[in-house]
């Protein structure tokens, strides 16, 4: 069974895929157009040096977002 | 068909779509508007298979809802102008995500053809990429293409041009499936919408059922205009909403976006895209990140580079800023030389020739800005540094792209706000961009500086470095504080969502870049041929106009005749003895001539001062000066009189005017700003300057109305209404604060 927490909490190299997100309006918005949808697989590849935004790892390209914006993304942990 | 074929160039950012554009229209381009927003359109024409075409560049985008102007812009385009071929330029590195666009695109039933960009790193990657089938199943043509080097630019145009002859001009929308609930709410909605024929001269029923039931609220507000229509709709899309809220516990827009990705991975499942998942290859540009974003190492860099372009941009940029300087000066001279002395010559050199000549001094600068800052956006740093600050701006409000036009404006001591507010067009966040440029006016810049310098000299003599550190940091601190206090108050909202793609670092292209800095260039010039001159003439009549009542002109030319008398009665020396006085102004005698004639010196000494009283006087019957009397008033609250009133006014017109007419006003002629010690010396023997007036005078220096050549950018880059507040707002604040640092500094 695989472990769900916030993406906030995924540290850096884990592998994890999207349950869901919880985000509506504009930020919403937003996390579909870059491709963040149920289903998607995520690698988290590095940290801001105040750790904050992330920079995340899917469909081939890096994205970057905040930690209060990763707080409306519920993944599901990989093995690595 | 008509004669002319208009192509729309679409895509996400960082997808080569502006190289693409480049490659196919070279310099012939247009930079307009979009109507309504201030988002800049670009145009460009070519002549190709026998055709006169428009390629029209629109804002790169991630999507077509319109939540941010870029979006709204292009979509709008889209349904209005109906251009006879739409290129999506994908990035085909992200393919995936980039074709999120594309089903988009498709579902409007635009014209598509495909150009799969940047298809060289994408087989050096060992990804295979089979167009024929991805032509194959959207039913468009798909063209690979390199745009950095041109390749399958020529069968781009010849496919899009094919495809808008043969579909002249629309294409039959791609209809999807959005799951059972949606599918059979767009059914019930779309003979709504054709009945009532809402839109439907621009876009397929369905799409606009379907971007109904996305909650697009532009859309929804078009369609209460028309009668019933809204009533007819809403019901069914409520129910949609709230019976996948029951069953999926998810929004409408969530569900279709889902399908949609749906749709683009069975695209991919049907062989698009293979790639050999066994190796995992590490990319070069996360081993660069690695170093680059590094905590400690990440930052280092960062105030590197960032020192490094404010370096480059001031010290190369003065270089051709000297040569204009030099020509204006010549230009001055000749047409001094070449108009009879009179208000004409005024108007021509100290209105025209100087006021146009100070606002191209900026060119250079803003030429090298652009160059610089277009090298960092296109190598893909740009990005990075948002990345590693944003954590720090976003407490105040900000974003992380702040830093740039923060850094240009003179967040390190001598830069300038012009370029700085140019240099927010790189923020993506309305709110987050509109505090950047109205704060970035705050910082030391070069014309402050002077200012700066001239009254801690006069002050605080013993610590001068430590002085304009200071000043730097209370620069930024205002900055970054009221950027706050706009943010909770005329800026009021969320803060811009950050996602943002982290491009790989690539190679900027030269051309791409001086493309780029020409073309804002061209525009600052073309600003400064019209409103900027204008400006500057009124600020030129209003510290000329009305002169001297005769009769105080009298009195001065008297004084001057008596003098001009006892050193004609001098015993003739073999020198030449027509002094003008007007060629004495400013300019002290010669010490040559002191040295052979010391008699001869002290009466044009005398003479001088004469005219400098004059000068003085002049000044103060000015508009500009009856305005700073009339202020006298208020501004003592602040320790001002009218001296340094006038000087502020005249700061406007650039901030280093304020040292000169400083020396104007005290009667020394015109002090060059780079010289202005007798200037120190008079403030600090002037009783009522005391060293809490300097201070003063440093806090509103820092604070009020930026000059104008910066308020006139202001307003290309944000509206006049914003630059006019930014004028009435600084300078309240200014005051404020000045009245609170002098009244309890002179108390202590």
């Amino acid at each position: 069974m695989a472990q769900s927490m916030g993406m906030r909490q995924l540290q850096v190299n884990r592998r994890a895929r999207i349950k869901s997100i919880d985000a509506g309006g504009e930020l919403g918005r937003r996390i579909r157009d870059m491709g963040l949808v149920p289903d998607t697989e995520i690698q988290v590849v590095g940290k801001a040096p105040l750790r904050d935004p992330v920079a995340v790892r899917l469909r081939d390209f890096t994205l970057t977002l905040r930690n209060n914006e990763a707080d409306f993304i519920t993944v599901d942990l990989l093995e690595n | 068909m008509p004669s002319t074929i208009t192509l729309a160039l679409a895509g996400n950012p960082n997808s080569g779509k502006t190289t693409m554009f480049n490659a196919l229209t070279g310099a012939r381009q247009h930079v307009g508007n979009y109507p309504g927003v201030t988002v800049a359109k670009k145009e460009g024409r070519l002549h190709a298979q026998g055709r006169d075409l428009l390629v029209v560049d629109l804002p790169g985008t991630y999507s077509l809802t319109p939540y941010s102007d870029e979006e709204l812009a292009a979509r709008n385009f889209l349904l209005n102008e109906r251009p006879h071929a739409v290129v999506d330029v994908l990035d085909a590195n992200t393919l995936e995500r980039s074709l999120y666009l594309a089903v988009q695109l498709l579902e409007l039933g635009a014209p598509l053809v495909l150009a799969l960009n940047m298809m060289d790193e994408v087989r050096r990657r060992k990804v295979h990429i089979d167009s024929g089938l991805l032509s194959e199943l959207l039913g468009v043509p798909v063209v690979e293409t390199v745009a950095r080097d041109g390749s399958g630019k020529d069968v781009l145009i010849r496919e899009a041009v094919a495809f808008a002859e043969s579909r002249r001009g629309s294409a039959e929308p791609l209809r999807i499936s959005y799951g059972p609930d949606v599918d059979a709410a767009l059914d019930e909605m779309a003979p709504h919408i054709e009945r009532t024929h809402f839109l439907t001269d621009r876009a397929p029923a369905r799409w606009v059922a379907l971007k109904y039931v996305e909650g697009d609220p532009d859309l929804r507000q078009r369609a209460r205009e028309v009668n019933g229509l809204a009533e007819l709709l809403e019901p069914i899309a409520l129910r949609v909403a709230e019976h996948l809220q029951r069953t999926e516990n998810a929004a409408p827009e969530a569900v279709i976006a889902n399908y949609r990705y749906g749709y683009i991975a069975s695209l991919m499942r049907q062989g698009v895209q293979q790639k050999d998942t066994t190796v995992e290859r590490i990319r070069r540009s996360d081993q660069v990140d690695r170093v680059v974003t590094h905590p400690l190492l990440g930052p280092v860099i960062m105030l590197a580079v960032l020192y490094g372009m404010f370096q480059i941009t001031f010290v190369v940029g003065e270089i051709p800023m000297g040569w204009l300087e030099e020509f204006f000066g010549w230009l001055s001279g000749t047409a001094a030389a070449a108009i009879p002395e009179g208000p004409l010559q005024s108007l021509v050199v100290s209105g025209v020739i100087d006021g146009v000549g100070g606002v191209l001094g900026f060119v250079p600068l803003i030429l090298v800005m652009f160059f610089c800052l277009s090298f960092l956006e296109d190598l893909g740093y740009m990005a990075r540094l948002a990345y590693m600050l944003d954590r720090v701006f976003r407490a105040f409000g900000l974003h992380g792209s702040s830093v740039m036009p923060f850094i240009i404006s003179g967040g390190i001591p001598g830069g300038c706000a012009v370029p700085g507010v140019m240099a927010a067009r790189t923020l993506r966040s309305p709110r987050e961009k509109l505090a950047t440029i109205l704060t970035a006016p705050f910082m030391s810049c070069g014309a402050k500086v002077p200012v700066f310098i001239l009254l801690i000299a006069a002050f605080f003599p013993e610590s001068g470095g430590d002085a304009l550190f200071l000043i730097t940091l209370g620069a930024w601190a205002m900055t970054l504080l009221v950027a706050k206090l706009l943010r909770l108050t005329a800026i009021k909202g969320p803060s811009t969502p950050f996602l943002m793609e982290l491009p790989p670092y690539r190679i900027p292209t030269l051309r791409g870049m001086l493309i780029h800095t020409w073309e804002r260039g061209w525009q600052y010039i073309k600003k400064a041929g019209t409103v900027i001159l204008a400006i500057s003439i009124l600020l030129w009549a209003a510290m000329t106009y009305p002169g001297l009542p005769d009769d105080q002109a009298a009195v001065f030319e008297a004084q001057r005749a008596s003098i001009q008398a006892e050193i004609d009665a001098l015993p003739a020396p073999a020198m030449p003895e027509d002094v003008q006085p007007e060629a004495a102004v400013g300019a002290e005698p010669a010490e040559g001539e002191a040295v052979e004639n010391p008699a001869l010196a002290a009466l044009e000494e005398k003479l001088a001062e004469v005219d400098n009283q004059e000068a003085e006087a002049t000044l103060r019957n000015s508009l500009a000066g009856r305005l700073g009397v009339a202020l006298e008033g208020i501004s003592s609250l602040a320790g001002f009189d009218w001296r340094t009133n006038i000087a502020l006014v005249g700061g406007f017109a650039a901030k280093e005017v304020i040292v000169s007419t400083l020396g104007t006003a005290y009667s020394l002629g015109e002090v060059d700003p780079e010289e202005s010690e007798s200037l120190s010396e008079r403030l600090v023997s002037d009783p009522a300057f005391s060293m809490w007036t300097a201070i003063s005078l440093i806090v509103f220096t820092i604070l009020y109305a930026p000059c104008f050549v910066t308020v006139v950018t202001m307003a290309k880059e944000a509206s006049w209404k914003w630059a006019g507040f930014s004028m009435a707002f600084n300078t309240i604040l200014a005051f404020a604060a000045s009245v609170l640092v002098y009244q309890i500094g002179s108390r202590l």
